[in-house]
């Protein structure tokens, strides 16, 4: 009896606790997945690009989240760094966690191996940091926000030509290296457009410590500036070694995105300096939406954002505006909306070309080294 | 340009030099393929990287004082690899190998510890300006680099022609069986020539990473192809030849660079390697066989 009352007496409560739950279900959060490195070597570009989107989810869900009041939600999964995991984690995010779209993987051979898996089940995947060769060429559900080197290096000699009136140049590349061979490739169609001459061309191995004879021959032809394509540890001896041959400091070296990096300057030292690269964000860019997001990621992190953890803020924007245009947290529908989205962010205005790289290159920031920092040029 | 090329060509030659020397005396004086070598470049470099980072000592202490340590760890690593060999009178080919998988060993466990990242001396380790004669310009470590090359050159002449020890080790170089019996110590000489060639190859490498400002554990390793070039050209176990050699083979690769094309730079220094081989099998300078330390 007395069983009875009281199950009678928490009927009233079983009620409210069942509203609510309605109330819940319709409120169910979208769960969109992210696949990056959390963990291993290279967890530091993982690391930045999952505070970029946690960053850009408080605000989605501050703002009313996604279609209509749900909250939206990101399901991490770890890759290590590891092809195989990135496959493993986009069969368990598709299979087991039904999301409807994917957020990374962190490396460029990540996207070669995970990509084609989102592909085949038709679940869009955007990556953020992949600026390889024939990312998106994997298929038509395989989207990336990141500019590709091939859209950077142009804007830079751009700027150096209209800011410095640069007229002939060295140019210099590292020809036992695909990543190097293929900047000078880019760099050598973007001096031809722009109608700069190249004076020489010189050439050196990834392993070359030594550059004195190249660079005696380019200093006796006396260009305007020196186009290098070149990794860390050859472009950091090439700065030296054109120091050291007392070169006029009017002559700049511009540099592809092997240079785009704070140690080159802490091996290179004052040799570095004036030294331009162009680069698809930057922390110290002096743009009012930047400058907010950099306070807010520092209030939130307690450190500065990198260009990494931009892009990733920049792509959760995005992606949720494809999920409101969409009308619905499916796939297909959010595939087409993608292609449509126009979204202006902290890297610039922001749309995808037909073949769903980005289309605007409108973002990208000249800097230049000084005194062991990097300082915008443009 | 052309007087810069070739004071380009003599620094670059003096870099291999200095590099070949200790390389080429252990090679002519031991008769080993001792692959390690160039592990002593590395481990020098780094030994005095750490002391004027967190020592803070000046380079002029912390050079003689890598050179010395890296020294005696050519002295351990020697004994411990190739003195068995030594005793079983073991083939080349056993050194050879037995040098091959410590080299490899020995580089994986420094970059276990210290990573691929490059490195540099303080940039206050050395006074970083050139000075300036007409159109040409040379910096002090420039300097310093040519001046030891030569520097050491002359003192290894003078060790091995000079004096007692000298005789013994070219004794030792002819035939270790006969310098045996004529009262050589031939362990003890063993041990003095792997700790002078330790003790060259560490200089080289602190004055190398001190000039180009690139210092990894794999740094020897990139030295190793134009080490045996310059030693085979110059004759294995001439100390004179590894000098000229190493000029010559700098101031071909500069002049290459600078007035034929850079893409040729490094297959000049090879074709040299090939002819020499061909025509003079014993070295540019090789005299008939032994005798040559």
């Amino acid at each position: 009896m007395l069983k009875k009352l009281t199950a009678l007496a928490a009927l009233p409560l079983a009620a409210s606790i069942w509203s609510a739950a309605a109330l819940a279900q319709s409120k169910e959060p979208v769960t969109i997945g992210a696949i990056e490195i959390l963990t291993g070597p290279n967890n530091k570009y993982g690391i930045a690009i999952k505070n970029g989107f946690d960053l850009a989810l408080d605000s989605v869900n501050k703002n009313g989240g996604v279609l209509g009041g749900r909250p939206l939600a990101i399901a991490y999964e770890d890759s290590a760094g590891n092809k195989d995991q990135a496959i493993n984690a986009a069969r368990q995010l598709i299979g087991r966690s039904k999301v409807p779209l994917i957020l990374g993987p962190t490396l460029s051979n990540e996207m070669f191996a995970a990509g084609p898996v989102a592909n085949e089940r038709k679940i869009p995947i955007v990556g953020t940091s992949t600026t390889a060769n024939g990312i998106t060429a994997i298929g038509p559900y395989v989207f990336r926000t990141s500019l590709p080197e091939a859209d950077v290096v142009p804007v830079t000699l751009k700027t150096a030509q209209q800011k410095l009136g640069i007229k002939k140049v060295a140019v210099m590349y590292g020809n036992d290296d695909a990543f190097t061979k293929s900047g000078y490739d880019v760099m050598k169609g973007a001096l031809e457009k722009l109608g700069i001459e190249t004076l020489t061309t010189e050439t050196f191995g990834s392993k070359d410590t030594d550059f004195s004879a190249q660079l005696t021959k380019i200093k006796s032809l006396n260009p305007d500036a020196i186009v290098v394509s070149a990794l860390v540890e050859a472009g950091s001896g090439i700065l030296l070694g054109k120091k050291a041959l007392g070169f006029p400091e009017k002559v700049r070296v511009i540099g592809g995105n092997g240079l785009n990096a704070p140690k080159v300057m802490e091996i290179a030292g004052d040799a570095a300096n004036g030294t331009l690269v162009g680069t698809p964000w930057f922390v110290g860019k002096s743009d009012p939406a930047s400058e907010k997001f950099v306070d807010a990621y520092k209030a939130k992190y307690n450190m500065e954002p990198d260009q990494f953890a931009a892009q990733a803020y920049d792509t959760l924007f995005i992606v949720a505006k494809a999920i409101n245009d969409a009308g619905a947290a499916e796939p297909e529908k959010i595939k087409d909306a993608l292609g449509k989205v126009k979204y202006t962010g902290v890297m610039g205005p922001f749309s995808f070309t037909a073949n769903r790289d980005p289309a605007e290159t409108s973002g990208v920031v000249v800097i230049e080294m000084h005194d062991g920092k990097f300082r915008q040029f443009n | 340009m052309l007087a810069q090329q070739l004071v380009n060509g003599i620094i670059s030659g003096a870099t291999y030099a200095l590099f070949a020397l200790g390389f080429t005396l252990m090679f002519g004086v031991l008769n080993v393929v001792n692959l390690t070598y160039g592990v002593y470049f590395s481990t020098g470099a780094l030994i005095a990287l750490y002391a004027t980072r967190h020592f803070g000592w000046p380079i002029l202490l912390a050079l003689p004082v890598a050179a010395i340590a890296t020294g005696l760890i050519a002295v351990v690593i020697d004994g411990l690899l190739l003195t068995p060999l030594r005793r079983k009178k073991a083939p080349e080919l056993a050194s050879l190998m037995v040098t091959l998988g410590a080299t490899l060993l020995l580089y994986s466990l420094m970059t276990a510890f210290i990573g691929t990242d490059i490195q540099r001396f303080p940039p206050a380790a050395i006074d970083p300006s050139a000075i300036e004669i007409g159109a040409v310009r040379i910096t002090r470590s420039q300097m310093l680099i040519v001046g030891t090359a030569f520097a050491m050159v002359a003192l290894l002449l003078a060790l091995m022609r000079g004096t007692r020890l000298g005789l013994a080790i070219r004794a030792l170089a002819e035939n270790p069986d006969v310098a045996r019996l004529m009262g050589v110590d031939v362990t003890l000489v063993t041990f003095f020539v792997s700790f002078v060639s330790g003790t060259l190859g560490a200089a080289a490498g602190i004055l190398i990473g001190l000039n180009y400002n690139a210092i990894q554990p794999y740094m020897g390793e990139a030295m190793m192809l134009k080490g045996f070039a310059v030693i085979i050209i110059g004759g294995l176990g001439d100390i004179r030849g590894a000098l000229i050699a190493g000029l010559i083979l700098g101031l071909l690769e500069g002049l290459t660079a600078g007035y034929i094309a850079s893409t040729l730079k490094d297959a000049v220094g090879f074709l040299l390697l090939v002819l020499t081989l061909w025509f003079r099998p014993v070295g540019l300078f090789g005299r008939a066989a032994a005798k040559r330390a």
